[in-house]
C-alpha cells in the first residue's frame, strides 16, 4: 500500500519535474545556456491562467492559450535582457542574472496577485476520480504524464526530423559556422527561449488545480526540476523527462518509507551520488570538446 | 572658577527639578483632559493585514465603548495609536521604542505574529510597558521568564491549544490513535512538543506518528498513507491554510474519512476556497464566534460592529472574529486596570492587571481576576471552541 500509494504520487509529480526540465533542455542544447527562473515562468502560467480566467472572466479555452503566449513571452524577454548581453560578453554572468529576474517578477507578482494563496475552481479533469487500487487519481494527474511524455516525444522528432530543428542544432555545435550557413543564430536562440517558457506554462497550469497558486509556488519545483535536468543529461529530452518520473517516484517513495524529515536530505544526497557516478547525468552524453 | 561654575551648574539643575515639579502641580489639574494613549502594533499590510484590521474593529467598538462612559481616571478619553510592523520583528520592535518614547502610551496591543511579539517582549519588559497581546499564540510571549513580566495575553497559548485539541478528539470521536501532520517549522516543531507532552495526561490515547510538510509540498499522499498505515484515527494539523487545504486533498484522494483536528492556522487564509468540498471536515479552535446564539455582550457588539463599520451586514461579514473578539474584551480589561491602577504608569497598571478587583462580563466569558502574578493568560482550554467551515463561514460545532 506505502509503496503504490508512492508510485501514483512520484509519477504524477515526476512528469510535472520533468516537463520542467523540459524547458531546462530546450535553451541547453541550443544555446548552452538556461533560463534557472524556470520556476517562476511556472508560477507565471498558473497565476495568469488563474487571473485571466478567474478574475477577469475569459472563457478557459482563451485563457490556457493566453496564458502560455505570455509565457513564452516572459522568456524571450529574459533571453534579451538578462542572457543576450552577457553571451554576447562571453560573460557566464547570465546565471546570477536569470536567477535575479525570476527574484524581481516573483515579487512583482507578490505585489500585484496578492500574499494569499489561490486555489483554480474544480473542474472536469479534477472532479473525475479513476479508483486505482485504494487511491483516487484525479483524471489530471494521469493526463500530466501523458502530456509531458507526448511534449518529449514531439521535441525529439523537431530536433532530429525537421530542418528548423537540425538549424537548432547546428547553433549549439558551431555558433559560427552556423551563421555562416545561413542560419539566423539570434532567432534561433530567441525561439528557444519562447519554447521553453511554453513548455514551463504548460506545467504551470497542468499542477496548478493539484496545488495553490502564489508567487513562492515555483521556487521549490524550479530547483528541483533544475536538479532533474542536470540528473536526466540536459541534453537529452527524454533523458530529463525519465529523470523527472525517476526523481519523483524516487522522491515518494523516500517520505512514504522513512518519513517526510528525511525527503530532501535523502533525494538530493542521491542527486549527488548518481552524478558522481555518471557526470553527464543518467542518459547524458559527454560531449566532445574541441580546443 | 571651575568650582563656582559646576557650585552653579547644581543649584541650577535642584532649581530646575524644584519647578518641573511645581510646574508638574499646576498643570495636574489641566491634564485631567488629556487623551489616555493606547498604542497598537500589528500587521497592517501585507498578507495579514486582515487580522491588523479585524484587531483595530475590536479595539475601536470597545474604545467608543468606554469613552462614552466618561472614559477613565475621571474623564480622560481613550485614543488609538496604531503603527504597522509589516510582520517583521525588527519593524515592531522600532515601533514600539518609538510608542513608548513619543508618544508615550500607557499599554501596547501587538498583533497576529508571534515573532513579532517575542521580538518586543524584553524592550516592553526593560521600559516597564505593558504588553497585551490579542492574536499570538506563541507559549513564549507571556511565560518569558521576566519578573517583573509585563506582557499579558487574552488569546490562545500553543500549549493550551494542544491540550484542548487532543481533549476534543477524545471526546468528540473517541479517539485512540493520535496522527500528526505538521507544517516543519518552529511552530509545528513547538507543537510537536506540546502535544507529546499534552498526550501524556489523556489516558488511553497515544500518538502513533508525527509527519512534517513544507510549505510548497504538492502531494501529501505519502505522509498521509503513513499514517493511516499506522492506524490513526484521527488526524492533528498544525499549518497555515493553503498547506492544510493539500492534506484535506491528499485525505480525499486516499477516501480516508479519518476525523480532521486543526490549530487555527487554517482560518487565516481561503481555506474553502483551496480545500473543495472537504472543507467542512476540518474542526479548528477558535476563541469566539459570532454565529449561532449571541450573549447580550454578543449582541451588542455585533451591533455596534454593524454601525461602525458599514460593510458588517450580518457575522459572516466578520473576518478574522477571534482578532475582534480578544482585542474587545482585552481593552476592557486594560481600562478595568488603568481605572483601578489610578494612574497611567505602566507598572501600576501592571499590579492592576494581575489583581483585577472588578469582575468584567466580556465577549468570550466572565472574567473573573483574569491575571495573577505568575498566569498572564486570560484564556484557557476551557475558553476555546471548536468550528469548522460552513461554506465561507466559520460556524461553531458543538
Amino acid at each position: 500500500m506505502l509503496a503504490y500509494a508512492a508510485l501514483i504520487t512520484g509519477i504524477g509529480l515526476g512528469s510535472m519535474y520533468g516537463l520542467l526540465a523540459l524547458g531546462f533542455h530546450v535553451t541547453y542544447a541550443v544555446s548552452n545556456t538556461v533560463n534557472f527562473a524556470q520556476g517562476s515562468t511556472m508560477m507565471l502560467g498558473a497565476v495568469l491562467c488563474f487571473t485571466l480566467w478567474v478574475t477577469f472572466g475569459w472563457p478557459l479555452a482563451l485563457a490556457v492559450p493566453a496564458a502560455l503566449l505570455l509565457c513564452a513571452a516572459w522568456s524571450v524577454f529574459v533571453e534579451i535582457v538578462a542572457v543576450r548581453p552577457f553571451v554576447r560578453r562571453r560573460s557566464e554572468s547570465w546565471l546570477m542574472s536569470t536567477v535575479a529576474l525570476g527574484i524581481v517578477i516573483d515579487n512583482l507578482v507578490l505585489f500585484t496577485f496578492g500574499k494569499e494563496p489561490r486555489g483554480m475552481p474544480a473542474g472536469y479533469l479534477t472532479t473525475t476520480y479513476l479508483p486505482v487500487g485504494g487511491i483516487k487519481v484525479q483524471a489530471l494527474q494521469l493526463l500530466i504524464p501523458v502530456i509531458g511524455l507526448l511534449l518529449a516525444f514531439a521535441i525529439h522528432l523537431f530536433f532530429r526530423g525537421t530542418r528548423h530543428g537540425k538549424a537548432l542544432l547546428a547553433v549549439v555545435q558551431n555558433r559560427d559556422a552556423a551563421q555562416l550557413m545561413g542560419i539566423r543564430v539570434q532567432r534561433v536562440v530567441t525561439a528557444s527561449f519562447a519554447l521553453s517558457g511554453f513548455l514551463t506554462g504548460v506545467a504551470g497550469i497542468l499542477v496548478g488545480p493539484l496545488f495553490t497558486i502564489s508567487s513562492t509556488m515555483g521556487v521549490l519545483f524550479g530547483i528541483k526540476a533544475f536538479a532533474v535536468a542536470i540528473l536526466g543529461g540536459i541534453g537529452n529530452a527524454w533523458g530529463v523527462v525519465l529523470a523527472g518520473l525517476i526523481y519523483g517516484i524516487v522522491e515518494a517513495l523516500i517520505t512514504s518509507l522513512l518519513g517526510s524529515t528525511y525527503t530532501q536530505i535523502v533525494s538530493f544526497t542521491l542527486v549527488i551520488a548518481a552524478l558522481v557516478f555518471r557526470p553527464n547525468g543518467l542518459f547524458g552524453q559527454s560531449a566532445t570538446r574541441k580546443v | 572658577m571651575k568650582k563656582v561654575w559646576s557650585a552653579f551648574r547644581q543649584f541650577r539643575l535642584v532649581g530646575f527639578i524644584l519647578s518641573a515639579g511645581i510646574l508638574g502641580m499646576t498643570v495636574d489639574p489641566a491634564r485631567a483632559a488629556d487623551p489616555v494613549k493606547i498604542g497598537h502594533i500589528a500587521a497592517l499590510s501585507g498578507g495579514s493585514a486582515q487580522s491588523g484590521e479585524a484587531i483595530t474593529r475590536g479595539l475601536m467598538v470597545a474604545i467608543d465603548e468606554i469613552n462614552a462612559n466618561g472614559g477613565v481616571l475621571g474623564g480622560r478619553k481613550l485614543e488609538l495609536v496604531q503603527r504597522d510592523d509589516e510582520s517583521t520583528p525588527p519593524k515592531g520592535l522600532t515601533a514600539a521604542r518609538e510608542l513608548i518614547s513619543r508618544e508615550k502610551v500607557a499599554i501596547i496591543f501587538g498583533g497576529i505574529d508571534s515573532p513579532v511579539a517575542l521580538a518586543m517582549a524584553p524592550t516592553l519588559n526593560k521600559e516597564k510597558v505593558p504588553h497585551m497581546a490579542v492574536w499570538a499564540a506563541g507559549t513564549g510571549i507571556t511565560r518569558n521568564g521576566a519578573n517583573p513580566n509585563y506582557i499579558f495575553r487574552v488569546s490562545a497559548v500553543d500549549v493550551l491549544v494542544d491540550v484542548k485539541l487532543l481533549d476534543y478528539a477524545a471526546k468528540k470521536y473517541g479517539a485512540k490513535k493520535v496522527g500528526l501532520i505538521l507544517v516543519n517549522n518552529p511552530w509545528g516543531e513547538s507543537n510537536d512538543k506540546g502535544l507529546a507532552e499534552a498526550v501524556k495526561s489523556m489516558t488511553g490515547m497515544e500518538i502513533i506518528g508525527s509527519e512534517k510538510f513544507e510549505n510548497n509540498d504538492v502531494d501529501m499522499v505519502p505522509q498521509l498513507t503513513r499514517l493511516k498505515d499506522k492506524g490513526a484515527d484521527v488526524l492533528i494539523l498544525v499549518g497555515n491554510a493553503a498547506p492544510g487545504a493539500q492534506v484535506m486533498k491528499a485525505r480525499e484522494r486516499l477516501s480516508w474519512k479519518v476525523p480532521v483536528v486543526s490549530h487555527w492556522g487554517i482560518s487565516g487564509g481561503r481555506f474553502p476556497e483551496l480545500t473543495g468540498p472537504t472543507a467542512g471536515d476540518a474542526h479548528f479552535v477558535q476563541t469566539y464566534s459570532f454565529f449561532g446564539k449571541q450573549s447580550p455582550v454578543g449582541e451588542k457588539v455585533l451591533a455596534a460592529l454593524k454601525a461602525k463599520y458599514p460593510s458588517i451586514k450580518g457575522p459572516g461579514d466578520i473576518f478574522a472574529p477571534i482578532g475582534t473578539a480578544n482585542a474587545y474584551d482585552a481593552m476592557h480589561l486594560v481600562a478595568l486596570a488603568i481605572e483601578q491602577a489610578g494612574s497611567t504608569d505602566g507598572d501600576a497598571i501592571r499590579t492592576a492587571l494581575e489583581d483585577l478587583k472588578t469582575p468584567y462580563q466580556g465577549l468570550i466569558k466572565a472574567y473573573n481576576k483574569p491575571f495573577t502574578a505568575t498566569n498572564h493568560d486570560a484564556l484557557g482550554p476551557t475558553d476555546y471552541i471548536m468550528v469548522h467551515y460552513e461554506g465561507d463561514n466559520v460556524v461553531p460545532v458543538y
